[in-house]
């Protein structure tokens, strides 16, 4: 299943300070958006605030609203735990539980809802998602050794088909390849590209090859300067913000004279 | 000349700590020569002490099997319930408790404490007699080991709880946003990505506790109507090494004392190697982590 | 641009779970169920405090298992057990501080508290006191001025040489196999039991002196053994913060390694050297099972540590419960001993207040 995602009028605070200022976008089902923009200018904390995993973070709060098909996720009684259940999320650095095997990292997830999952069931499950991240033909003879013997890139993939075993509406994407080598970036970007047929995804990137090669649509975010807050800048079709964007700063982004 | 001295304090650290082996070996020694019938008791050194092994044992099981779960329970608190703001106001009132002094401790214990638990106690023997931990009659002063060893457990509770909080707090935030972002609760976050992490630095400081409560005096000392090995927990008796070092000592001479000092050296012994087992798992966890 | 969703009235993320006021609901039923039963049982506080609470989190987790979910309900099991075990946790250090305050305020506020110590003090004079309804006699001048010297002398042989180990482990010892011994036995120190201490310091000076040597300097040594490991660890951890460019900087001025040390490190350790030694005096200060085979029990005022039993704050509170002056009257004894208690309570915590200060006070001055 895959769902779509309205933001409207969203402001995130640390404390006083206001780091994302007045954000609307609607992030189509089934496509993938990329979050483009210099450092700082707030694009991780806006992603972080759409499954809420920004609460994690001391001081942070939000105005506005996320819409996940109608639903808003800062409605009043709504759980975050139930929000992230159904989107999900791909960290910067890999994070396998180091306790865990690979095999329990896949189910890590599931077993949270489904104590007892039947062992086919399990096994069935594990292998599909595994599957769906690209990473069964590599690992599927060592499934109960520890995750953390994996290299970077598979440990990445591993995190997303944790993502994915627990069938969730939206993945979101925190800059997955920046502590990968350039031939497991390769193997993460042909599975994001596989993933877009089944789920929302959502790509931060400081990566701008990276944006045109898997993004559908692309939002260009930047801030006026340090201390203010960041600002979505433009959001269009991934092939008008390269090649013809309406804003200068999108242009002098993209064409490389900043950030 | 400075780097000399430096070395010198350091050669002085460890022949400070032959001596006090040495010593107390040596001084421990005219017990183990002497007549066997005339160690107290009459029977030889080891039917004199292995009694008040076994209370110290007792007391000291008792102080760890209240105050591990409290103590862990506490250290979650500080680190991952708590707001933040507070957290840090409750870390100094763990440490609070830390610093009272035992002798504090032992006087609550004795005038306080052990009068409330007189009413528990008889109720205890008169519900669960026949369990042999809770045989009756029920003291009268409520200052028994049972007494004691939640005093002892009130002692360790914030050692166990400081060090603890510590390893809850190193634990590794990567993994905790893992298992947030997959939907996990607070607790099951805990149990997939903090407690794993921290098992060894709980062992280790339950260890450390429970070298602490071996060799605590005063609470027991004070706490404590001492007596013979029983099992009863509510009754006056039972004794262990340290308080019945301290309760002797000033008074006695001749072989009585080195009798005193014996004690004293089992009871090192035993917390050295107690505390050299938490030292190890401490090394081997930090290794553990280091890795990742 | 896609034209906006608007928002769902009934929202599928908010099924199945309670409303939002249900806790506050179950809080307040709790009370007022707790005050029923405790008013067919006796109306006690304590008692009504402890029922609320068990109800409230009973409540709280059934309620949930019910509507919400074996999940949910575990969390908040979890939480409830979390929180309470802290709340317990707190209920001995209240009951500690409520009853040597009450206890203690009296004796200390009596004239003389501080300033007599308990010579020619006698069963009589208690007995009297109390007959007669007159304040209690005597006090604790003599062991707080023993507590104060032992601890002095205590500190004057433990930090040099906990500061000198630390510089040699930090400075010279460039992890060499004698470091490691040393700081495995500083570990192993830090264990000892401080009755152990004690005996160690009476065994040592038995043996050079004769037996039954106690004085206050032999309790000072008994105290040092326990206070030099304390020193090493916190002077060790504040000398390995400071930046090696700094020991770098100095040494490409020329400067030699023991200057660079004495006018580079140690100044920019400084604040933190002090507060780890304020705590640990904060420790052995309180200690008391050592005193007790070292240092013997005196009722008059000496000020010589080399010479004569001395008395101090804790030996001083435990003999005054172990063996009240009057053992026929104890109260004027009691009363003395929580005074004490107290006072020793204020003591340490001060100079826990006095760490933290001068952690704060000595900190180098980073303003550029």
């Amino acid at each position: 299943m895959s769902k779509r995602i309205d933001v409207s009028d969203l402001n995130v605070y640390y404390g006083d300070f206001r780091a994302v200022e007045d954000v609307n976008i609607t992030l189509d089902a089934k496509s993938v958006t990329a979050f483009i923009g210099p450092s700082g200018c707030g694009k991780s904390t806006f992603l972080r605030t759409l499954n809420r995993m920004h609460e994690v973070i001391p001081g942070a709060r939000v105005e506005g609203k996320v819409l996940l098909d109608g639903d808003n996720l800062y409605g009043d009684g709504v759980d975050p735990v139930t929000v992230r259940s159904q989107i999900g999320m791909v960290f910067q650095r890999p994070n396998p539980f180091p306790t865990m095997s690979i095999r329990d990292n896949v189910l890590a997830g599931v077993k949270l809802n489904n104590r007892r999952i039947s062992r086919s069931d399990a096994d069935e499950l594990v292998e599909g998602s595994l599957r769906g991240a690209n990473l069964w033909n590599e690992v599927k003879d060592r499934l109960e050794k520890p995750g953390s013997g994996l290299s970077g890139g598979q440990q990445q993939r591993l995190c997303i088909a944790r993502a994915i075993a627990v069938s969730p509406d939206v993945i979101l994407m925190d800059e997955p390849c920046s502590a990968l080598d350039p031939i497991s970036t390769l193997a993460i970007e042909d599975l994001i590209n596989e993933l877009k047929d089944e789920y929302t995804v959502v790509i931060v990137t400081h990566n701008m090859q990276q944006a045109a090669r898997v993004s559908d649509k692309t939002a260009f975010f930047n801030i006026a300067g340090t201390g203010k807050p960041g600002k979505l800048i433009e959001f269009a079709e991934t092939a008008t913000i390269f090649n013809n964007p309406r804003e200068k700063s999108t242009e002098d982004y993209v064409s490389g004279r900043f950030g | 000349m400075f780097s000399g001295a430096a070395l010198g304090a350091g050669a002085l650290i460890v022949a400070v700590l032959f001596a006090v082996a040495l010593f107390l070996v040596v001084q421990a020694l005219p017990t183990f020569s002497a007549n066997p019938a005339d160690i107290t008791g009459g029977r030889g050194f080891f039917d004199y002490i292995f009694p008040i092994v076994v209370g110290t044992l007792i007391a000291a099981t008792i102080a760890l099997l209240i105050a591990t779960p409290i103590g862990v329970a506490v250290a979650l608190f500080t680190s991952h319930y708590a707001p933040r703001r507070l957290a840090r106001g409750l870390g100094y009132v763990v440490d609070l408790l830390a610093a009272i002094p035992s002798v504090v401790y032992g006087a609550w214990g004795a005038s306080y404490l052990a009068s409330q638990l007189k009413v528990p106690y008889a109720w205890l023997a008169e519900n669960f007699g026949w369990i042999p931990l809770f045989a009756g009659p029920a003291s009268g002063t409520g200052k028994t080991i049972l007494t004691a060893g939640i005093v002892l457990a009130v002692m360790v509770l914030p050692i166990i709880a400081s060090l603890t909080r510590e390893i809850f707090l190193q634990a590794p935030m990567l993994h905790q946003e893992a298992a947030l972002a997959l939907g996990a609760t607070r607790w099951e976050m805990i149990r997939m990505a903090v407690l794993p992490f921290a098992r060894g630095g709980i062992i280790s400081a339950v260890m450390l506790g429970l070298g602490r409560a071996l060799g605590e005096t005063m609470a027991v000392a004070l706490v404590l109507s001492s007596g013979p090995l029983i099992a009863s927990l509510i009754r006056s008796g039972n004794q262990t090494i340290a308080a019945e070092i301290a309760l002797d000592f000033p008074e006695a001479f001749g072989l009585r004392m080195h009798e005193l000092i014996a004690a004293g050296l089992v009871l090192f012994l035993i917390t050295l190697v107690v505390n050299m087992v938490a030292r190890w798992i401490i090394n081997r966890h930090k290794e553990f982590s280091g890795a990742n | 641009m896609a034209t906006l969703m608007t928002e769902r009235k009934r929202s599928a993320l908010t099924r199945g779970r309670l409303p939002k006021y249900t806790p506050y609901v179950i809080a307040a039923s709790s009370v007022v169920v707790a005050a029923a039963l405790m008013a067919l049982i006796g109306f006690h506080v304590f008692g009504w405090a402890v029922l609320s609470a068990v109800l409230f989190a009973t409540a709280n987790v059934v309620s949930s298992a019910l509507v919400e979910g074996r999940r949910k309900a575990t969390d908040k099991l979890a939480t409830s057990l979390v929180v309470g075990a802290f709340l317990v946790a707190l209920l001995p250090l209240v009951s500690v501080i409520w009853t040597v305050w009450v206890n203690g305020v009296p004796g200390l506020l009596t004239p003389g508290f501080l300033s007599t110590s308990m010579n020619g003090v006698t069963g009589a004079v208690d007995n009297a006191s109390v007959k007669d309804g007159t304040p209690v006699l005597g006090g604790v001048y003599h062991a707080l001025v023993g507590s104060i010297l032992i601890t002095l002398w205590a500190t004057l042989i433990s930090v040099p040489v906990g500061l000198l180990t630390a510089i040699y482990l930090v400075e010279y010892s460039a992890g060499n196999r004698f470091s490691k011994v040393i700081t495995f036995l500083v570990d192993v120190m830090t264990g000892i039991p401080s009755i152990v201490a004690g005996l160690f310091a009476a065994a040592f000076f038995a043996m050079i002196l004769g037996p039954g040597t106690k004085t206050g300097f032999v309790a000072a040594v008994a105290l040092s053994v326990l206070m030099i490991p304390v020193v090493v660890r916190s002077s060790e951890e504040m000398l390995k913060i400071v930046p090696n460019e700094l020991r770098e900087a100095a040494y490409a001025l020329g400067v030699r390694k023991w200057r660079t040390i004495l006018k580079v490190v140690i100044p920019t350790a400084i604040s933190g050297i002090a507060s780890g030694v304020t705590l640990a005096i904060a420790r052995v200060i309180g200690e008391t099972a050592p005193l007790l085979v070292t240092a013997g029990f005196a009722t008059t005022i000496n000020m010589n540590v080399f010479a004569g039993w001395m008395s101090s704050l804790p030996t001083f509170i435990y003999t005054q419960i172990m063996t009240p002056t009057s053992p026929s009257n104890a109260d004027p004894s009691t009363q003395r001993a929580w005074a004490a208690a107290l006072l020793l309570i204020i003591l340490v915590m001060l100079l826990n207040l006095g760490a933290r200060l001068v952690a704060r006070l000595f900190a180098p001055k980073t303003g550029r």
